[in-house]
């Protein structure tokens, strides 16, 4: 179980340090600092022992988090919580930053007593948290003695995410379904490795205690249907399901519906929170192709030629479109010519920046770059790193498509189509490389 | 502050010089006048005053550029940000280089220096050395400097910058401006490569011994040439400049001196003989030094102290010598070290720490000396005296110098006595230092300082200094106290009792030889087994024993519990219970003992054999998961129930006296002294095994070599008694005796020289095994014949020819016993015959019996061994035989076959190390014939030369034979 918990600042300084069990000294957040925040060379482990004592870390912006124990903890569970702690800081306070966390350390403190009990986590609801550790004084929002019987019983109720007599005029719905899209392509456009993380977001806004069912085109789902309904459109449906590898749900959902139907089935939390998140790696939409050229000229000359081709529908956009060439340690000088958007050499990234602000589907672009090289007395050749590329496009390369989110609510007189729904789907790359 | 640390201190004191003359200047010139200088913080301008953070800096010399970066690295948050600002720089300084207009000297110099800080920093440069080689063509100080800088910081293997760099140096070094041959020099020494050297080494003595050259160059290219020499010194030929640079000792100048003897004390240890006419020259000037006033020379008065790294120096330089010869010079440097002496001991001119440092610097080298000299017994008892001021001073770092010191004073034979009256201190040291180092250094002493007079002092207080001592010296402690008891024992009860003490208080800390030790002597010493089984039983009661305790305990029981069973309070059933008791708590190999030990309670005690008898049949260890354990339960159980009394008393006789070891230690134990007489040759053999005891990381394992390691012999006795006498072990090395019979048992016959057991003949149907054992003229000789077929031999019988010299009575098939009445040279012949398959096999074997059998070691000592050699010097008496090898010069090996031969191997006896000394009575019914061997190794030539010696001429032929087939 968790020992303790530090958060340091850029420099190693603490910010804030809570101590759950005596097996942890003081001297555990000096050792941190010295061999991992301080450390020669980078710690690239998030997990470090140090005399028998396990740090786990994760790095927010400029921000350690560490989390300490003597024990034999299950790894996964800690750094769930550590995410979580992120999560829930910046639920409450917005960007984690060292200011932040100075201003707000009382309330860190607070959340921290309530997260974390003898090292063991506890409910890390953000609504249900905020119901009872609010960032203002006690005397600004007196509570009732109902109110607080009400947070107690639903804290400690079979379903604490969610308080109940939620009462709206509009009953509201958003999704949106966020992809990361991560690729590595061969310089003759074969893909060596292609994968889509995403994610379900929702925000509720919803009366009652509803109860929701989410369907989207899951293959396993699509072929069960197949089978038992009709099977006239086998060729489609089967197109159009993907294959999910694997995917994790939001505490709500009911786990064991979803092992045994394979539907998705929850009363969601009021507000913002995830839903699900998925991995595939089959029959990925991969929105940018990028077509390298590079040719050497002699000892001190280079030649770089970019072509992008977007590979969607005509009538999407997609934006904020950046292609990053790196370019050999040696270099003195660079030319760049390009038809679309902007481009710069950057000495101090070595790299050459290329900016498109959108472009739409099925189009293509150049640049092309001439690279001025200094001799070395080195005979290393260059590595070539691989060129990579950022964009955002609206539509999910995984092709998941949401087909349904019916909401019933028996006890409050409305219905699935007095709610208003929103769906909306972002594809972002991750790591999205092509070599050259 | 650690002992490392002061011997750091030190080491900094001495060499000092380089840093504190030479170096510093370097710093001087190098660092400080350009970079640092051009950065420091001058009048701000108008520009710098925007930007936050900014140092200003003037124009002109100062490089803006490089302080403005420089800052902007400090400036940096992360370690990200500051990879940007340098790849941003990097590139910036690669456009400017690859532009095509030329750039001035001064931003060459700027970027240059941007690049050295950039890989100062710890990021890769692979370019800019062109540039910095332009630079050194340039005449300008500064831009000069950078360029040598960022030559020797970024050596670069490229073969055409050498070319161009190695240009620049000579052209530098050729000039005439005494800077820039500095620098050039500089660069040279900070380089060091190979290239280097072969392209200056001839140039560099030229100009430290031209008449014309500055003192700062003559300074720079002493230890330029130093420098060389140490790297690659083939490469520096002194030649005919060997007698110009020794006369630099004279050099007006003092730094020129310096500089100089570094280069000289180098060299004369490499080659002594070419500059001895040094030591005249050192004296003199350590003498002018020495008697001169504090004011005399001026700069190189150091808080009072004349010239104290030149003095440490010259000490030093003189330590590469022996005593000089010359008495005038002998006496002026016996004069100085007196004066030294006594100026330690005058009140000291100034408190600061720096006047006293270098007064003791100079004052220890000056000890130092005197202890390599060992020649002069007043200043050696002087240097004592001194020393044992320091033993008591506040100081921790001269009682820690003074202990080290002393250490070595110890080992000399005139200071011993000096050195010993100062026992009680190091004592008190041992006891309430605060510093480790500084205890282990009173412990070395103690073990120094030790002998016969004072053993019984040091091993207690050693003993008790080992319940508190520190855990990273205990091991160390605790084989000194083995070593220092073993050497100067004079009753083996005292030895037996440290020794039990010793595993009592630091069990865990006694290494396995310690023990092995104690068991060899217990059993090679009639005299003190009674008292050591009674010893160890009553140690083996305390209700918590260490396992090595167990061991010994176990061991010497099985041997000797019989010689304390007539005590009601330790019957065998006692000690067997008491033992039984220690047996759960301890690891395999000890219970592996403990039941070797329980068999031989069978043998020694038959009352016991039920209740071991159960012990062994319990399912604990009939059963048990080890194997050894359950093997030796298995054949003990069966050994006891099913071998009779006489059998089991043959094969768990009482173990036999270990064979001497080489263990020097163990000569000296050997070795009848006087009490009083102390050697030097004893003392230096505790000063090598004091040097070896401290020599750093690897102490255990050398002591551990040093001490004899009978493990072979006692792991023989752990896997049993040897049941089966005759091991087939040589057959892979066996041919086909019927067709081969003539040459083979000459061979044969000549393994046996040098050993008692083994096999001696084979082939595909029998097997002759030999089992033998000599006392004084007479011999008994076992016979083990194995048929190796399925078929039974019929009608076997042997017959020994009877020698007109030996008597042989074949008593039942396998014994032989043997007389010598007289020396012979022919052995016996075994005639057997048998019938195999109806064939009628007959085969005739010389017995391995050699006239070397019947030798009884003599121990002697060196003059009585020379004295009797020329006693035996009649022509017919001696037999000289040289030879090739026909093995490896193994020492060891070979002890172990002289060993073998039956004559006791003398050591320290030959004045050459390597030879080796050996004596022996050969005993017949008829008379004794005592011979001497001397056996001479010639490595190089693969050669051996083997004289030996005896009152019968026929004897010495016949041992000379024998003895020159073996080696």
């Amino acid at each position: 179980m968790i020992g303790g918990l530090f958060i340091y600042n850029h420099k190693g300084e603490v910010l804030i340090s809570r101590v759950y069990r005596d097996d942890i000294g003081r001297n555990a957040v000096d050792a941190f600092r010295v061999n991992v925040i301080h450390a020669r060379q980078q710690v690239r482990s998030p997990v470090t022992n140090i005399a028998r004592t396990s740090f786990f870390h994760v790095k927010r912006s400029n921000i350690w988090l560490a989390a300490v124990t003597k024990q034999n903890v299950n790894a996964a569970m800690v750094f769930e919580f550590l995410y979580k702690m992120c999560d829930v800081m910046t639920a409450y306070f917005g960007k984690i930053s060292e200011e932040n966390i100075k201003n707000n350390f009382v309330l860190i403190y607070e959340l921290l007593d309530e997260i974390l009990d003898f090292g063991y986590p506890q409910n890390s609801e953000t609504g249900a948290l905020k119901t009872f550790i609010t960032q203002q004084g006690i005397k600004g929002q007196p509570q009732t003695k109902e109110e607080q019987s009400q947070i107690t019983s639903q804290v400690t109720g079979q379903i604490g995410w969610r308080r109940e007599g939620i009462k709206y005029r509009r009953n509201e719905l958003f999704l949106d379904v966020l992809e990361s899209v991560n690729l590595l392509m061969s310089p003759q456009g074969q893909v060596l490795s292609a994968h889509v993380s995403g994610r379900v977001v929702m925000k509720s806004y919803l009366s009652g205690m509803p109860e929701c069912k989410f369907g989207m085109n899951d293959k396993i789902v699509i072929d069960k249907q197949g089978k038992g309904g009709t099977t006239d459109e086998p060729g489609k449906s089967g197109k159009q399901s993907i294959a999910i590898d694997d995917c994790t749900f939001h505490q709500c959902v009911r786990l064991s519906k979803f092992d045994s139907e394979r539907s998705i089935s929850f009363i969601p939390p009021d507000g913002e929170y995830e839903l699900m998140r998925y991995r595939t790696t089959k029959d990925i939409i991969l929105p940018f192709r990028v077509i390298p050229l590079v040719r050497e000229v002699g000892r001190t000359k280079l030649e770089v030629k970019v072509v992008i081709k977007s590979n969607f529908k005509p009538s999407l956009l997609a934006q904020k479109i950046e292609v990053r060439i790196p370019t050999p340690l040696n270099t003195s000088g660079v030319q760049v010519i390009c038809m679309k958007g902007k481009a710069k050499y950057k000495a101090s990234e070595n790299a050459i920046v290329w900016k498109i602000k959108r472009m739409a589907g099925m189009k293509e672009s150049q640049i092309s770059a001439e690279i001025e090289l200094l001799p070395t007395n080195d005979k290393k050749k260059w590595a070539r790193p691989p060129i990579s590329m950022n964009f955002e496009v609206p539509f999910a390369p995984s092709g998941l498509k949401v087909r349904y989110l019916k909401v019933f609510e028996s006890k409050l007189n409305y219905s699935d189509h007095d709610v208003i729904k929103w769906v909306r789907y972002i594809g972002r790359s991750g790591i999205y490389e092509t070599r050259c | 502050m650690t002992g490392t640390e002061v011997q750091l201190a030190n080491q900094i004191g001495r060499s000092g010089l380089e840093a504190g003359h030479v170096g510093r200047k370097r710093w001087r010139e190098l660092s400080a006048r350009s970079v640092t200088s051009s950065v420091r913080v001058q009048r701000p301008t108008e520009k710098s005053r925007t930007r936050a953070n900014m140092p200003a800096v003037s124009k002109g010399d100062g490089m803006r550029g490089l302080a403005v970066f420089i800052s902007d690295i400090r400036n940096c948050k992360s370690k990200e940000a500051e990879i940007k600002r340098i790849n941003k720089e990097l590139a910036n300084i690669r456009s400017k280089f690859k532009g095509d207009k030329a750039l001035d000297g001064y931003s060459k110099k700027k970027y240059v220096c941007k690049l050295l800080f950039i890989f100062l920093l710890g990021h890769d440069i692979d370019f800019g050395h062109m540039e910095a080689v332009n630079l050194l063509s340039s005449n300008k100080y500064t831009e000069k400097q950078i360029g040598y800088l960022f030559i020797s910081v970024l050596v670069n293997s490229n073969s055409e910058l050498i070319r161009l760099i190695n240009n620049a140096i000579k052209n530098d070094l050729s000039s005439r401006n005494p800077t820039f041959m500095c620098l050039a020099l500089h660069c040279i020494a900070n380089v060091g490569s190979r290239e280097m050297a072969e392209a200056f080494a001839g140039e560099i003595p030229r100009i430290l011994v031209a008449g014309d050259t500055m003192d700062s160059v003559k300074q720079s290219a002493a230890l330029c040439l130093l420098r060389l020499y140490k790297t690659s010194p083939d490469l520096v030929l002194m030649g005919e400049w060997t007698s110009r640079v020794v006369h630099l000792l004279n050099d007006q100048h003092m730094g020129v001196v310096t500089a100089a003897i570094s280069l000289i004390t180098c060299l004369s240890q490499k080659n002594p003989d070419e500059f001895k006419t040094c030591v005249s020259l050192a004296v003199s000037r350590l003498s002018r030094i020495v008697s001169s006033a504090s004011t005399d020379l001026q700069d190189y008065t150091y808080y009072f102290v004349p010239a104290p790294w030149l003095s440490c120096k010259l000490l030093r330089l003189l330590q590469c010598y022996p005593p000089p010869e010359d008495g005038a010079v002998k006496g002026r440097l016996v004069e100085c070290l007196e004066t030294i002496l006594n100026k330690a001991q005058e009140p000291p001119k100034s408190k600061k720490v720096q006047h006293s440092n270098a007064k003791n610097a100079i004052l220890f080298e000056a000890i130092s000396l005197i202890i390599h000299y060992d020649s002069e017994p007043n200043l050696l008892v002087r240097a004592c005296n001194q020393l044992g001021q320091f033993l008591q001073h506040r100081e921790t770092n001269l009682r820690y110098l003074a202990l080290e010191s002393m250490c070595t004073l110890a080992s000399s034979e005139f200071s011993h006595e000096a050195v010993k009256t100062h026992i009680e201190t190091v004592i008190n040291a041992l006891k309430t230092e605060r510093d480790v180092s500084v205890r282990q250094r009173a412990a070395d002493l103690l073990y120094a300082m030790c002998d016969r007079s004072n053993a019984k002092q040091i091993v207690a207080e050693m003993l008790s200094y080992l319940e508190t001592a520190d855990y990273s010296i205990r091991e160390e402690m605790v084989l000194k106290v083995a070593i220092l008891a073993e050497k100067y024992a004079v009753d083996y009860s005292w030895y037996v009792d440290t020794i039990l003490n010793l595993i009592r208080i630091a069990g865990d800390y006694v290494s396995e030889e310690v023990w092995y030790r104690v068991i060899q002597i217990v059993i090679n010493r009639d005299d003190v087994q009674g008292y050591a089984a009674k010893t160890v039983f009553e140690a083996l009661q305390a209700p918590a024993c260490h396992e090595n305790m167990v061991k010994v305990g176990g061991y010497i029981l099985g041997e000797f519990g019989n010689l304390i069973a007539g005590d009601p309070r330790s019957s065998p059933l006692v000690q067997f219970n008491l033992l039984h008791s220690k047996f759960h708590l301890c690891s395999v190999p000890t219970r592996a003992l403990l039941l070797s030990a329980y068999i031989k309670f069978i043998n020694l005690f038959p009352e016991t054999k039920s209740t071991i008898q159960e012990v062994l049949r319990s399912d604990s260890q009939i059963r048990n998961s080890d194997v050894e354990l359950q093997q030796r339960a298995v054949e003990y159980l069966k050994l006891s129930s099913i071998a009779s009394t006489d059998v089991l008393a043959t094969v768990l006789e009482e173990m036999p006296p270990f064979p001497e070891r080489e263990s020097s230690i163990l000569a000296k134990l050997k070795k009848k002294k006087g009490p009083g007489a102390v050697s030097v040759n004893e003392l230096e053999e505790g000063k090598r095994e004091g040097g070896e005891l401290n020599g750093g990381g690897e102490r255990g394992d050398n002591s551990a070599i040093s001490t004899p390691s009978p493990s072979a012999d006692l792991l023989g006795l752990r896997t049993g008694p040897p049941v089966t006498a005759a091991a087939p072990s040589a057959g892979s090395l066996l041919v086909d005796v019927f067709s081969e019979a003539g040459p083979f048992f000459i061979l044969f016959i000549l393994l046996f020289v040098c050993k008692n057991n083994g096999v001696l003949f084979e082939n595909q149907l029998l097997q002759i095994g030999i089992k033998s054992e000599y006392r004084q003229n007479l011999g008994r000789m076992y016979l083990f014949y194995g048929n190796k077929t399925s078929v039974q031999f019929i009608t076997f019988t042997t017959t020994v020819t009877l020698e007109p010299l030996i008597e042989g009575g074949a008593q039942v098939q396998q014994v032989i016993n043997i007389e010598c009445l007289t020396d012979f040279s022919d052995a016996p012949l075994l005639n057997i015959k048998f019938r195999y398959g109806g064939a009628l096999q007959n085969l005739t074997l010389k017995l391995p019996v050699t006239i070397n059998k019947f030798f009884q070691p003599t121990e002697m000592a060196s003059h009585d061994f020379f004295q009797r050699w020329k006693q035996l010097s009649l022509p017919q008496q001696e037999a000289q035989k040289i030879f090739k090898a026909n093995h490896a010069m193994d020492t060891e090996v070979l002890k172990a076959k002289l060993l073998g031969l039956g004559m006791a191997l003398l050591e320290n006896v030959d004045p050459n190390p390597e030879n080796f000394v050996c004596a022996g009575v050969i005993q017949t019914k008829a008379q004794q014939v005592g011979s001497l061997l001397r056996l001479e190794p010639n490595a190089q030539a693969q050669m051996y030369r083997l004289t030996v010696r005896s009152s019968k001429d026929t004897v010495s032929k016949r041992l000379c034979e024998l003895l020159a087939e073996q080696f």
